[in-house]
Order: C-alpha cells, then structure tokens, then sequence
C-alpha cells in the first residue's frame, strides 16, 4: 500500500500483571476511503487494538501513523476531534438537543453559528432524518434514529477517519440490516477510512471492504478481502471462525448485476393464447411470463392457464412474485427464488422493467466462478512462491 | 381557645420583629449552604474516582452530622468565639454529608457509555465534568442540596447557644422564662416560623430544580 490513511507499526498493548499482552506488535495498514474490519472471538483485543488509533488506550509500543503523521505523541483531545467514534451504545447526551448533540466537535473547534446551523442540518438530511429533529432530545428517538444522529456526530467536522465499535451491536436484526444498508449507501458518497469492530463475521463479510481476523492476543489471523479470506481462509482458525457455509455466505458478497441473468419466456399481455403456447413449448420452463405494456413482469402463467376457456390470459395465472432489483446480493435473490413457487427470482430495472431470471442454474454458476477464481488466486501465489524461490530447498 | 387567642395576638404585635429574625434565620442558612455546596460538589468532584479518598470524605462528612449540635456549637467557641462566624462553621459541617453523597452518587451513575463517547469526541477532562457529567448528575445534587437545607433550618436554631442569629433566638429566650405569660407564644411563634421557612426553601428549591434540570433529563 503505497500511502495508508493509517499505518500500525508494531502496536503493542501491555496490561501490567499480566502475562501476555492485550495486543502484540500488530503492524497493519489501512488504505484510504476503506472498511476495514476487526472481527474475532471475544477477548482478542479488538476494541482495544481500535481504541489505540485515538489513544482512548496508549499503546505501550509502537507507532501509529495517521495521513503519514504520527500521531503517538500529539495532544489526544486534539487528534480526537480528528477521528469520528461510534460506539454501540451511540453515547448521546442525553441533556443535550440532537442539534447541540452534534454540534459538539465543531463547537469545540471554534466554529461560528451559522456554520454550526448550517452543517446540522446538511448532516441530519444526510442520514436521512428530518430537520426538525435537531430540537429533540435522545429520549424521544428510537434506537435506529439515535444510532442515525450517532454517525451524524461523527461526522460533523467531516473527519477523514472514523472508529465505530459495533455501532450496530445493539439494534433489532431487521432495523440493523436496514442501518447497515444504509450506511453503506452513505460510505459510497463519503468515502471515509473506517475502521470497524464487530464479533459478527457475517456483520464483516457485508460492511468490510476489507477484513482483519485476530485471534486471541490481537494477532492478525488473516487480513484480506470478504471474498478471499471467504474462498481462501489462511488457515484452520479462520476456516473455523468463518465457520460453515462461507459458499453460502460468498452469496452476500456478488450482486445480482454481477452475474449472468438466465431467459425466461415471455410474452406481451396480449398475445393469442395459441401463440403463447408455441412460445411456452419451445422454452425448457413450465411457465410463462407475461409482460405489460411498459414491460413490466404482470402475471406467471402456465399451460394450464393458457388452455382455460373461462378466463382470459391476462386475468389467469398467478401475480409476479420475487422480484429483485440489479442491486441486491444473489442471497437476497436466492431467499427470493426458494420461497417462489416458479424456482426463479424476476430480476426488474429501476423503472420495473423486466431483465431476465436468477435461477438455481444462475446462483451454482456463480458459485462455481467464485470457487475457481479463488482457486487460480492459490495458484497464482504458488507460481510466484516457486518463481521467486521463496521456499527454501534442501 | 384563649391561647389561640393570645397567640395570634402575640404573632401580630411582634410582626416585624420577628419577620427580622426569621430573615436572619433565611440568611444564615444560605449563606451556610452555599458554602457547603462550594465545599461538597468540590469534595465529590475531587474523590468520585478513587475509592479511598471517596471512602475517607464520606466517613468524615458522615461523623460531622452525628455530632450532637449543642455539643458542636459549643466546641467551636473556643477557637472561633460567639456570634455568627462559629454558627457558619457548624452548619456548614452538618450540610456536608448529603451534598457530598449526593455528587459522587450522581457523578458514579452517569453512563460510562456517555463519558466514552465525550472523551472519544477529544472532550478533556474539566470539559467532560463541566458540560456532560455534572448537568447529568445535577438532579441528584440538588436533591441532596435540598435535604441539607432541610436539616439546616432546624439546627440554625440552636446556632442561639452561642448567640447565632435567627429565630432560635426566640426560643432560647422563652426556654429561659418558662412559666411567664408570654413565654409560651413566644417559642410557638420562632417554630412556626421555621417550619414555615422550612417549607417556603422546599418549594423554592422544586422550582429551581426544574429549571435547572434539562427538558432531556425530566420524564
């Protein structure tokens, strides 16, 4: 990495009485504008490891460089003010408006009225609340909305870093997804250095765009991409801590746009139904979908819907079910397909407009790139491990 | 009743006078209290963090209020004389304990998470005190300010012994005519007086509360 947002150099952590350090010279880079991951068991120093980068805990050794300085010696508050920190339980203040909330950091840093007014309400827009909730207190905000004002207060002197210790740690499954969903939508636009802790490794797979697995002692397991620590975990304990299903998971990570979509047939609304059946006959499929007139997927038919005298074609059928847009994870698409009664997922554009199919075809295709791609990736390493002479002969 | 009577007879003659005394009695308290919040919030301030001190400054404060009044306004004459200093003095000592109690309990019960979060924004240490935790725990203060004041009003009272001012004074003078006609009226009226005092602070001190205590902070 030629230029890391922020680079560890031999970070060490020692707790006295005891034996073994907290964290042992961890030497780790971190690019900018990524997520990066700390995941591992608990009591692997994680947090810790994270909470040396703002010196909330001083390292016993080691160096730690933030845009090329380091930052070991400088006053703490002063880099704090630098850093944005997100903590699971979001610590508002709770005497506080949500507007002074987040004002914080720029009071602190001296800025003028209007300048604090004005990035209030640009921040609260950002993470999608309204403007009038800069008038409220935390307590009369829901989990989401104060884990939102949260990642808002962090960010109010736009930091280039930003920590956040499971900052999603503590909101129901179905809020968090929706949460982490968007905040990924919201790193997309700002592109900060995040370092991230969480003991969830599926949490890791979905935000990390890159992953450090640390096992007891803060030691770097592995610290590689979702994708390969998922088709090429390092070793036994990573293979272990990734735990089954990492096919599976390696789902979460492509998108539907990514892959190949399958054909389905389809017809116009409007079709003879002789003609719909010809164009049924010749596909390999049981059904047929029918398309409105703006292409849009409008009914499943069958041939036995088609044959049906009593009705017409576009009443017959079954509603389009499982539709999933370009955007979402061939999981997603793969929960979609198996609760259809038709074995596919209708993958539509922005405007609803019909692409084509995610199949059980589509997804072990999928499957089977990823396991190659990881594969010629070992290969790759083997090649330059033997090129190089990086293994020693006797 | 003839006494009745009497007493609010005894009550309005002596109107403006007593309306002095019971005046004194409203400052010297005050004056006592705030003292002992500089003192106690400063106490609380000092120790909330380390274990022995804390233990230390409670158990002195503790001993304080336990030392019976008579015997304490008379063990400061001697090195502090008669009069209004020694009466400050012992009040004082006597609304210590709740206040210091009261500002490390509620300095001990704010969120660790809040404080963390304050610290990793780069908040320093006076900061954090002044803007985050004390107004977090200040509605536990001033409960405890409250209960001083409470306890304070009643022992001005004996701040008389040593020629304290007040409305103890009235009662050690009637104590000391017990048996003439006005000696009665003239104890009831100094009683009423504080228990009327005593009430007028608990009420001021409910206002103040509320407009002291964050909208944030109130149910």
């Amino acid at each position: 990495m030629a230029n890391p947002m922020i680079r560890l150099e031999g970070v060490t952590k020692r707790y006295p009485g005891q034996d073994r350090p907290a964290v042992d010279h961890i030497d780790l880079d971190i690019p900018e504008g990524e997520i990066v991951i700390f995941v591992g068991p608990s009591g692997c120093g994680k947090t810790t490891l994270m909470k040396m980068i703002n010196r909330l805990i001083e390292p016993t050794e080691g160096r730690i460089f933030i845009q090329g300085e380091d930052v070991t010696g400088v006053n703490p508050d002063q880099l704090r003010r630098r850093i944005g920190y997100v903590i699971q339980q979001i610590g508002l203040f709770p005497h506080m408006t949500i507007g002074d909330n987040i004002a914080t950091v720029p009071k602190m840093l001296g800025w003028d009225r209007s300048r604090i007014d004005k990035r209030i309400d640009e921040l609260l827009e950002l993470v999608g609340l309204e403007a009038s909730f800069r008038s409220r207190y935390p307590k009369q905000l829901s989990g989401g909305q104060r884990q939102r004002v949260g990642v808002a207060r962090a960010l109010a002197v736009d930091p280039p870093v930003m920590l956040m210790d499971e900052p999603f740690g503590a909101i129901d499954p179905i809020t968090r997804d929706r949460l982490q969903n968007e905040f990924l939508r919201l790193q997309a636009e700002i592109r900060k250095t995040i370092v991230f802790v969480t003991h969830d490794i599926d949490e890791a797979i979905k935000m990390g765009d890159r992953i450090a697995i640390l096992r007891e002692g803060a030691k770097i397991a592995q610290y590689d991409t979702p994708k390969h620590i998922l088709s090429a975990p390092a070793d036994a304990f990573v293979a272990d801590f990734v735990g089954a299903g990492a096919s599976l998971k390696r789902l979460n990570l492509s998108r539907v746009r990514d892959v190949a979509l399958s054909q389905w047939p389809t017809v116009p609304v409007g079709t003879h139904p002789e003609a719909a059946l010809a164009v049924l006959r010749q596909s390999d499929r049981g059904s047929l979908l029918l398309l409105d007139a703006q292409n849009r997927p409008f009914r499943w038919v069958t041939a036995r819907d088609i044959d049906r005298d009593d009705i017409p074609l576009d009443q017959a059928g079954m509603a389009p079910e499982a539709i999933v847009e370009p955007h979402a994870t061939l999981q997603d698409a793969l929960n979609q397909m198996l609760d259809s009664s038709h074995g596919a997922a209708v993958v539509v554009d922005g405007q609803g407009a019909y692409l084509g199919a995610v199949d059980f075809a589509t997804v072990a295709l999928a499957i089977q790139d990823m396991r190659r791609e990881a594969r010629d990736q070992l290969r790759a390493e083997a090649v330059e491990l033997s090129d190089t002479g990086g293994i020693a002969t006797s | 009743m003839i006494l009745g009577v009497s007493f609010w007879e005894y009550v309005t003659d002596q109107r403006d006078r007593l309306t002095g005394l019971m005046i004194e009695h409203a400052q010297i308290v005050l004056v006592s209290i705030a003292l002992a919040i500089v003192i106690g919030v400063g106490l609380g301030v000092v120790t909330y963090r380390t274990d022995r001190p804390r233990h230390a400054v409670l158990a002195v404060t503790g001993v304080f209020l336990t030392i019976p009044s008579f015997a304490l306004f008379g063990l400061l004459i001697s090195p502090l004389g008669l009069g209004t200093t020694p009466a400050v003095v012992a009040l004082v000592m006597y609304a210590l304990l709740p206040i210091v109690r009261n500002t490390i309990t509620g300095l001990r019960e704010v969120d660790p998470a809040i404080v963390e979060s304050a610290q990793g924004m780069g908040m320093g240490r006076w900061r954090r005190l002044a803007r985050i935790e004390l107004p977090l725990a200040w509605p536990i203060i001033i409960t405890g300010i409250r209960v001083s004041t409470q306890i304070l009003v009643g022992i001005a009272a004996i701040a008389a012994v040593i020629n304290g001012p007040g409305l103890g004074k009235d009662i050690f003078r009637a104590l000391a005519r017990v048996g003439t006609p006005t000696a009665l009226n003239q104890a009831l009226a100094a009683v009423l007086g504080i228990v009327i005092l005593g009430l007028l602070l608990d009420i001021a001190y409910l206002i103040i509360g509320r407009l002291t205590t964050s909208k944030g902070l109130r149910d």
